[in-house]
């Protein structure tokens, strides 16, 4: 059983080690700057979640008391690591692109990012004010 | 076994976070840069849990928290202040 | 009953904070659970203002499989992308745009959407369209963009279409 467990735990830790050194090394290999949003924010997740994971089955099976906090960190990490990414994706969008070079925005007429305070007043001119209640 | 294990994810961090460094020295434009940054903070959480786990106590666990909270509230204003010169409107 | 809606104006939000302060404790006894819901009770109840509307989740079976699917695609996200950075030459590699046409409206679920997107194979939501109405994702490596799209409308979409309306 104990060797079951050490196993496990040095698994985990061993994973998530590769797993965070590839998402860093993806970092400097791929060649465009949109690709290389996606390595770390992939990457990553699983391998901070690997060190997390590993902590608790350690602090269970070999320190006797359970320790349920770095569930925390985990989720906390799930939840912004998209938003980090869809931040430098506008940041990108902003500095790089402009609304010619980027692809069709369906029925619309650009994406969110390159909207300017005239759009914005057409649209509010464009729509009826919405009734109060 | 548990400390070979750690020693090498121990290598694995440390190393990418050399990498990190060298990536916001070497970044072609401020997007790569704070991508760079974000990636170099996320390395720290696991880097300060490594440590927490091998000296056998929760005290890092707090600082972790910490630095994950600074990196995304840091991360995020980097790029509300590019994208509109500005953080808090 | 209009009370009680008055005292706990999000009930998800009070279980929510109750179990974070458990997990920050980190020891379980009663103790710190009545303190942590006596915080989920008194924190929706002052910031209410900012919380104007509920948002309508149905289903809690439906969200747990929900997040059992995303789980498992983040695990094989993670082998995904981690072959293409270190076996694929750059050269190979097709990076591409897709659009996707929403047919989610409310602002949670499109949030929802494009967060599982980010966390899922090859891809990452960037931009939403000016008004709503198309998502952009950015593809690590799409032969074939309209098989990725197709693709994230039935297994993502379509789930929290049931989801959240």
């Amino acid at each position: 059983m104990e060797t079951i467990l050490e196993f496990l735990v040095a698994a985990f830790l061993v994973t998530a080690g590769i797993f965070g050194i590839v998402g860093s090394y993806g970092l400097i290999k791929l060649n465009d700057q949109m690709s290389r949003l996606h390595a770390p924010t992939k990457a990553t997740t699983l391998g901070v979640g690997g060190v997390l994971l590993a902590s608790m089955l350690h602090a269970a099976a070999f320190e006797k008391y359970f320790s349920y906090h770095e569930l925390m960190i985990t989720l906390f990490l799930f939840l912004t690591a998209p938003i980090t990414a869809n931040f430098i994706a506008k940041v990108h969008i902003h500095r790089q692109e402009t609304r010619d070079t980027m692809p069709e925005a369906g029925g619309d007429d650009h994406w969110a990012t390159h909207d300017t305070p005239e759009d914005e007043e057409r649209r509010s001119a464009s729509q009826t004010p919405p009734a109060e209640d | 076994m548990i400390e070979a294990a750690a020693t090498f994810a121990f290598a694995c961090f440390a190393l990418a976070m050399l990498m990190n460094l060298w990536k916001v020295v070497t970044a072609p434009d401020v997007a790569d840069r704070i991508l760079a940054l974000d990636t170099m903070f996320i390395n720290a959480i696991a880097l300060m849990v490594l440590y927490g786990m091998a000296l056998g106590t929760e005290i890092f666990f707090e600082a972790a928290m910490i630095i994950a909270m600074l990196g995304f509230v840091s991360t995020v204003a980097y790029a509300r202040f590019i994208l509109r010169g500005n953080i808090i409107e | 009953m209009k009370l009680i809606w008055r005292l706990f104006p999000h009930p998800l939000l009070t279980l929510l904070l109750t179990l974070t302060w458990l997990l920050m404790v980190n020891r379980w006894s009663l103790n710190s659970l009545v303190f942590g819901f006596m915080l989920g009770v008194i924190i929706p109840f002052v910031t209410q203002p900012f919380w104007p509307n509920r948002p309508n989740l149905r289903r809690p079976l439906k969200i747990a499989e929900y997040i059992l699917v995303v789980l498992l695609d983040i695990v094989q996200a993670n082998i995904i992308v981690a072959r293409i950075v270190l076996f694929k030459p750059n050269a190979d590699r097709r990076p591409n745009w897709i659009t996707i046409p929403l047919e989610l409206k409310t602002p949670e679920a499109i949030t929802a959407l494009a967060g599982t997107i980010t966390m899922t194979p090859g891809t990452l939501s960037a931009d939403v369209s000016d008004e709503g109405h198309a998502l952009l994702v950015h593809c690590l490596d799409a032969p074939n963009p309209d098989a990725v799209r197709d693709e994230i409308k039935q297994r993502y979409e379509r789930r929290l279409m049931e989801i959240f309306e």
